[in-house]
């Protein structure tokens, strides 16, 4: 099968191209975002107060999961914009569905580890530090769970209007947001997990 | 009744009651009027609902008028108070949150509205396109700000305001300093409009840099556009710092988080850090439009080409860049240490080296031109050297050592207001006086705007020039009052005595619109300025769809080239364009965001979930939604341009 990879559908119309370069800039906010939490968060690291510090509570196991999780999702949902571009619609779905599986698992386990955290007595409220490490995990699940919906939304519409320009444009935009939150975990798994349990 | 209780105001008087009782009249009187003169259908139609950049573009400047009657009438309160030793006319707690909501209305809801505004209104023209990149989200960024805007602005009579300055440090902003739910609305109504504020942002740059006419290279865009893809570049970076910072003081005060607390790990530090990587960039998303619009009306009015254009651009964009390397200048005193204040204290002085630039450059174009003294110009001429002040006394600030003296000191006030009136305010009239025809097809009575200029620039002079001698001498900003031993009187007097003058300009430049709305002539033809740029080359009023045929551009004055170098801008025939349909969705989002926000200030959680679940039903709806706009046809455009004075060539 040859691809034409000059013009995929997702840029073939103006408003697509505009809507592509528009989400980029939007990535571009939400780098300063995340950014931001992460400059805190190394303010914070060490300010535990009388609470846990991070080489207590963290655990290996989950995390690692995690992040196997999240980086296979990543590469489902590119095999899902390459089948949407050879037009294979039941092939697009089913990888778009399988990255969702995965996203829904990941969450599923960030809340457990959630939870023990909270049983370890490193809640929200605790210190400077808890605070600060559940606000960047929090802000990168929020994401995750509004991609489980947005997600939703599109696999619905494709199965109803199936691949056009503008299916194909909001799957391949949603594409690139997934990923965007794949890197920003690699981030948090390096330099708030790794970093606080060497 | 218990619910109710909450609601009631912690610290009343009869002037907030008496405001309660004026805000009731004025909403009842509104209802009644449109309801009487049946223009209900009008207002939702033509502007509740519409994705129109023009019409945006007034709903701001309009709301933004609004909003500096509210902020000056805090001013003017404020400078009432201090204007005589010892004065009871506010108490302290008064005073407190008078000069929070002066200082947050004028920058968030009065000059950042008024900028986007115009920038609304003025971009797509100046580079020839039909709207902005997504009209859609362009109406939700101006519902969305007036959501925040309201939200703000009922504080005082619903709950208390907040009291702890525009700054908001903490630790004075947490609940044991400031109990009232007043910060809880500084912090939702902000980060409502911020929201609104950085959809903006990113709308702006992917128009500017996707959707302009044919021929206009980057360097070919007209200064205003350049100003405008600076700013709101600075716009996406600067605002998820305060989106960050706010939720952070809105956990620390509704969850007990410890972000900035004094124990427990927190950090009260942190909320000056980000605050200010956010403030100060701030300052120049306000200055850089203006900039630009000083930069088109100098040009224009001495009927010369801008001087410099690149190392106007070049600038620029050096400006953005330092714009974030120099918050820590607002907190010299607050423990870095010589080494860290030694290096903010030279990348701040820096700012006003392309600053410098750009003064020279406007210096230039005037220079052997020949001005013509409208009104937009007075204020252009009035700007450079006041503006300049305020750049010197700047860099005074800069100087940390020296800061010690002067931070929070009213010598510190008048340099902000030294930068800003001249900078901001000036540019938002002179704007609006200049592209007044563009907007409404008449012209705003000259006569009059001269003396509005002349009130406010003489105003301005007795309102803050004292202060930079006060200041030295040692009066502190945010202070309600000082004892008649200072010897500080004499001169808060003549500050008051500007402030009024300042007053009766707003009334003055309020009336010329009234006056120039029932007398102006409705003929001024399409280039009442003989102006230079590409929104000229429309007609005025513009028509919906801005131009009938798509521009062609060879430099940043293609409108000068067509009048004066035979340049052909319209080449082709009309064909239908496709336009954006209205829609009711931004407004009632909006409406759900005002009470989410709302509910989340009070607690009241029953609230926040039903009005999250609406804002979420809207996203749901909006991404099933099936809108491809709609046509307007070759017969209908030429039938407008007919009636707007002949087609385009
Ligand atoms: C040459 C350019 C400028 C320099 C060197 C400069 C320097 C400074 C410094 C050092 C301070 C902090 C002083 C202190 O707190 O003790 C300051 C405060 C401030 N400046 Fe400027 N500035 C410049 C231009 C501007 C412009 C163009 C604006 C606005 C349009 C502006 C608005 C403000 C505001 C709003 C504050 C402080 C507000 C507060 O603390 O409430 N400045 N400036
Ligand atoms: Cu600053």
């Amino acid at each position: 099968m040859k691809l034409n990879n000059t013009q995929p559908l997702e840029y073939s119309t103006e408003q697509n191209k505009i809507n592509i370069v528009g989400f980029w800039i939007f990535l571009g906010a939400e780098i300063m975002l995340f950014a931001t939490l992460f400059t805190a968060y190394f303010v914070y690291e060490n300010r535990t107060g009388t609470g846990p510090t991070g080489e207590e509570i963290f655990i290996l196991g989950p995390i690692l999961i995690n992040t196997f999780l999240l980086l296979t999702s990543s590469f489902t949902i590119g095999l899902a914009i390459h089948a949407m571009r050879i037009n294979r619609k039941k092939a697009t779905l089913a990888f778009l569905g399988i990255t969702l599986v995965l996203g829904a698992a990941f969450l599923g386990i960030e809340i457990y580890e959630f939870m023990t955290y909270y049983h370890e007595g490193a809640t929200l409220q605790t210190s400077g530090f808890t605070s600060s490490l559940l606000l960047t995990l929090g802000t990168h699940g929020a994401h995750v769970t509004f991609g489980l919906f947005w997600g939703l939304a599109i696999i619905q519409q494709i199965i109803k209007r199936g691949i056009t320009p503008q299916t194909a444009n909001k799957t391949f935009i949603f594409s690139l947001y997934w990923h965007f939150l794949d890197v920003m975990w690699i981030f948090i798994y390096s330099f708030i997990y790794l970093k606080g349990m060497m | 009744m218990e619910f109710f209780e909450r609601f009631a105001i912690p610290h009343p008087s009869p002037m907030i009651y008496a405001s309660m009782v004026a805000i009731g009249l004025t909403v009842i009187a509104i209802i009644a009027g449109l309801t009487y003169f049946k223009k209900w259908g009008y207002l939702w139609r033509e502007w509740l609902t519409t994705v129109d950049h023009k019409k945006i573009g007034i709903m701001y400047i309009i709301s933004a008028l609004l909003m500096l009657f509210r902020g000056g009438a805090d001013a003017v309160m404020m400078r009432l108070q201090t204007s005589v030793p010892d004065n009871t006319f506010l108490d302290a707690q008064h005073y407190n949150e008078v000069f929070t909501t002066h200082g947050v209305v004028m920058i968030i809801f009065m000059a950042m509205a008024f900028i986007i505004g115009l920038m609304n209104f003025i971009v797509p023209l100046q580079i020839g396109a039909r709207d902005v990149a997504f009209p859609r989200l362009n109406a939700i960024s101006f519902w969305l700000y007036f959501a925040g805007a309201m939200l703000f602005n009922i504080s005082f009579v619903i709950g208390g305001s907040p009291d702890a300055g525009w700054t908001n440090y903490y630790p004075l902003a947490n609940n044991e300093f400031s109990p009232s739910v007043g910060v809880n609305y500084y912090n939702w109504a902000l980060q409502i409009s911020g929201i609104g504020t950085l959809i903006t942002g990113i709308n702006f740059i992917a128009t500017i840099l996707k959707m302009r006419a044919p021929g206009m290279k980057l360097m070919k865009m007209p200064m205003f556009t350049w100003t405008a893809l600076i700013t709101n570049l600075i716009i996406v970076f600067a605002f998820p710092v305060l989106t960050v910072a706010i939720l952070m003081g809105t956990l620390d005060r509704q969850f007990a988080t410890n972000f900035f607390t004094t124990t427990a790990g927190g950090s009260d530090m942190m909320w000056a850090n980000l605050f200010w990587f956010w403030g100060h960039p701030e300052v120049y998303i306000l200055i850089l439009p203006a900039f630009g619009i000083y930069s088109e009306i100098i040009a224009t009015f001495s009927q010369r080409n801008l001087y410099g254009y690149k190392s106007m651009v070049g600038s620029i964009v050096i400006i953005s860049t330092l714009s974030f390397l120099v918050w820590v200048h607002h907190f010299f005193t607050m423990g870095q240490g010589a080494l860290t204040n030694s290096i903010f204290s030279i990348t701040t002085m820096a700012i006003a080296v392309p600053t410098g630039i750009k003064i020279f450059n406007w210096l230039l174009t005037m220079w052997k031109g020949k001005i013509r003294f409208t009104v937009p110009m007075l204020y252009s001429v009035g700007f450079i050297p006041l503006f300049t002040i305020g750049g010197v006394t700047g860099v005074m600030l800069a100087m940390a050592s020296a800061d010690y003296q002067y931070h929070n000191t009213m010598f510190l006030v008048a340099h902000f207001h030294n930068t800003i009136i001249p900078g901001v305010v000036f540019a938002m009239i002179a704007g609006l006086t200049y592209w007044w025809p563009k907007m409404f097809g008449f012209m705003l009575n000259e006569k009059i705007g001269k003396w509005g200029f002349w009130f406010m620039t003489i105003g301005f002079c007795f309102a803050f020039f004292p202060m930079y001698i006060t200041g030295l001498d040692g009066q502190a900003r945010r202070m309600y009052t000082y004892s008649e031993a200072s010897g500080f009187g004499p001169l808060n007097m003549l500050s008051f005595f500007g402030a009024g003058l300042m007053a009766i300009s707003f009334i003055i430049i309020v009336y010329n619109i009234y006056y120039s709305f029932r007398y102006s002539p409705r003929n001024v033809g399409d280039d009442p300025w003989n102006a230079r740029s590409l929104e000229w080359a429309t007609h005025n009023p513009v028509p919906e769809y801005n131009f009938a045929i798509a521009p062609q551009v060879k430099s940043s004055e293609a409108f000068w080239d067509y009048k004066k170098n035979g340049h052909q801008l319209f080449k082709g025939d009309i064909k239908d364009i496709h336009m954006p349909n209205n829609s009711g969705q931004p407004i009632i989002m909006a409406g759900l965001f005002f009470i989410f926000g709302f509910s989340f200030v009070f607690y009241i959680w029953a609230g926040v979930i039903i009005s999250g679940i609406g804002i979420l039903a809207c996203l749901v709806y909006r991404s099933f939604e099936k809108d491809d706009g709609h046509h307007i046809h070759v017969q209908e455009i030429k039938e407008t341009e007919e009636k707007f004075g002949g087609a385009k060539k």
